[in-house]
């Protein structure tokens, strides 16, 4: 491939904006419901048409996370078959399995050719983390595209890609339904709260996405280049007392809403309830993210840790209609296979 | 100068997780209990994790807000098959650090909370009597990097509705910002000081130290203000990025107050007011955006402990 050469992908036509898919997460409730609002659901904004989704209603009316279980840890293939497709769901079930079977059935199915192009999951967190993209794919162009086009637009609203190398197989949260998609993550914003800093944040670059769609769908070619890319490396976990698994310390003053600034060996990580100060072990000075995200104590999770790395980006243009119809029936070869 | 003998305290009781995600004070009452502190001086500690359901549970409560259980009312209704578990568990509190308004009651009461709002550390409490103002006097001037205040709630005790009503002294620490279902060390740090302070105090009293008098700013609530919402009752705005975080900095008519979801820009109209408690979480359910309070100052007395 030549170097200035743009790759050609197909037009984006179905996108879809998704909000409350945790339910006390509020700038994408508040957000979606806005854009309901204003553009009454399913529209034609020319040349794509933009689904407006709240995800997990039931945990949004009682401003939980989730009702029964996370909605956005059950959208793996596994998860989405474990019950038969036309069968009825058994009593017990969870609220958020059902809703996840709903969900597939409206913006996919999961890898097939009827998926919604493109999928942005709206998200907060509390953790430091100014704007994030999040996706499984560190070399999504659609996706690397949008990003570099709202770091641009947003110059002043700190934003990083976050690559999470989870294959196809495993992926599990509700952007891996659409051909493309990542989540939009922006903190920090306590859960059950909305500011509104952080909701106009959201907004706007829901707005500069949005429009960007429009352009590439009507033929523009943007332009490659290098993409800082954040790629998690691992989780650790808050220290715990043996017996009752209850946390024994913090994260540490100096290491608090210091997302993104590079953790040495030796720094400071933790401190116990007794004052004492607990530090990084790890070989390699890494970059931490999601530091004391209030959700993920219960998932084991004090703060992730990543790599950076550049990614070269190629520039990119819609493919034309011909191409289009040639490539679908290679998709469609390898659907059957 | 005025000089008042007051009769001397002998116990003081340390309460946390009221609210079950506001996770400091859980985890400063689990550190004394660690630490084994039950005395200092001649004072006995008492801690208590007074909610310990809602704790588990990762929630402010599980049935009622346990922090509005404390009227002279709701501790003597009769407990039946439906009475909710924070009323069961304000009786009980009552039962073990009261019963309010007698003698046994515990001499100093101190309920923990934390706040999402951007309020720095504030002592809560409802009448203004002298051990209180001289405890806050003194962690304010020995915590002096710190915004220190003091909010005070005009309500007669019959009708105070919280924890630390059941105490012959009482307050609450609020302190923020920290959300819900966090610990952030700083905010850890900043409690266990005051907490710490306030036992050193009390055992200077208690060994008969004469603390001078002084005056004190307090904040009184006036009134509350809520979001504008829709006719389903749903919130059409946020707090605007002008008030956001600016807690007892001073609003004025005319000042920006909500930006609506759909960008447009609400303004304050009324008195020269200080806002606190401005965007805390617990309070969308209870329709307010924020509390305005007046500013006062209080003078009170050098005091020391009564000798036999």
């Amino acid at each position: 491939m030549q170097v200035d050469e743009p790759v050609l992908l197909p037009r984006l036509s179905r996108v879809a904006v998704c909000g409350g898919t945790h339910g006390n997460e509020l700038s994408g409730v508040y957000l979606v419901r806005e854009m309901l609002k204003t553009q009454k659901g399913k529209v034609d904004r020319e040349p794509a048409s933009v689904l407006m989704v709240l995800s997990n209603p039931r945990a949004m009316q009682q401003c939980r996370r989730y009702s029964d279980t996370d909605l956005n840890r059950c959208f793996t293939h596994a998860t989405l078959k474990c019950l038969c497709p036309s069968g009825p769901i058994s009593e017990g079930a969870p609220y958020e399995i059902f809703r996840s079977r709903e969900l597939n059935a409206m913006l996919g199915p999961k890898g097939s050719r009827a998926a919604v192009d493109l999928i942005c999951d709206l998200h907060n967190t509390t953790a430091n983390m100014g704007l994030c993209f999040i996706a499984y794919s560190d070399c999504d162009w659609i996706c690397l595209h949008i990003f570099k086009y709202l770091q641009k637009q947003m110059s002043d609203t700190p934003m990083r890609f976050i690559h999470f190398d989870v294959s196809n197989k495993e992926s599990y949260s509700l952007d891996s339904i659409g051909k493309h998609g990542f989540a939009m993550e922006i903190g920090p914003q306590p859960h059950g709260c909305v500011k509104s800093n952080i909701y106009t944040a959201m907004k706007e670059g829901v707005e500069h996405m949005l429009n960007w769609v429009g352009c590439f769908n009507s033929g523009c070619v943007f332009e490659g280049g290098l993409v800082e890319v954040f790629t998690m490396v691992k989780n650790i976990d808050y220290p715990r007392d043996g017996e009752t698994r209850n946390i024994t310390a913090t994260i540490h003053p100096h290491l608090q809403d210091r997302d993104f600034c590079l953790l040495q060996p030796g720094d400071p990580l933790f401190q116990t309830f007794s004052g004492e100060t607990l530090t990084y072990k790890g070989n390699e000075p890494l970059y931490p993210f999601f530091i004391n995200e209030c959700a993920y104590y219960e998932k084991g999770i004090a703060l992730s840790l990543a790599r950076k790395k550049c990614v070269t980006v190629p520039s990119i243009w819609v493919q034309a209609e011909e191409e289009e119809r040639t490539s679908e029936r290679s998709f469609a070869s390898e659907e059957e296979e | 100068m005025e000089h008042a003998s007051v009769p001397p305290l002998f116990n003081v009781a340390i309460c946390g997780g009221t609210h079950g995600n506001e996770l400091t004070g859980v985890y400063v009452v689990r550190e004394l209990q660690k630490q084994k502190m039950e005395k200092v001086g001649s004072v006995s500690i008492t801690t208590v994790e007074t909610n310990p359901r809602a704790v588990a549970a990762g929630r402010r409560y599980t049935e009622m807000d346990l922090n509005r259980c404390f009227t002279d009312v709701l501790l003597s209704s009769p407990i039946t098959e439906s009475t909710p578990y924070e009323l069961r568990r304000a009786q009980e509190l009552n039962a073990q650090l009261g019963p309010k308004g007698s003698a046994e009651a515990v001499d100093l009461l101190i309920d923990l909370h934390n706040t999402t709002s951007n309020m720095g550390l504030c002592f809560i409490f409802y009448s203004l009597d002298w051990i209180t103002l001289h405890i806050y006097k003194y962690i304010q001037n020995k915590m002096s990097s710190m915004p220190v205040r003091a909010i005070q709630l005009d309500i007669p005790i019959s009708n105070a509705y919280s924890l630390e009503s059941v105490g012959k002294h009482g307050f609450a620490i609020e302190v923020g910002p920290q959300p819900n279902g966090v610990v952030r060390a700083d905010v850890f740090n900043m409690v266990k000081e005051a907490v710490d302070l306030t036992l050193a105090w009390l055992q200077e009293f208690s060994s008969g130290h004469t603390f001078e008098g002084g005056t004190v700013e307090a904040y009184t609530l006036v009134k509350s203000v809520d979001y504008p919402r829709d006719s389903a009752g749903k919130i059409t705005a946020a707090i605007h990025q002008d008030l956001q975080d600016n807690d007892f900095k001073l609003l004025r008519s005319g000042d920006p107050i909500f930006l609506t979801f759909s960008g447009e820009t609400l303004k304050y109209e009324g008195e020269d007011l200080y806002p606190f408690f401005v965007n805390e979480c617990a309070y969308y359910e209870k329709k307010i955006a924020f509390h305005l309070a007046q500013k006062k100052t209080y003078s009170f007395p050098s005091i020391c402990v009564k000798k036999d």
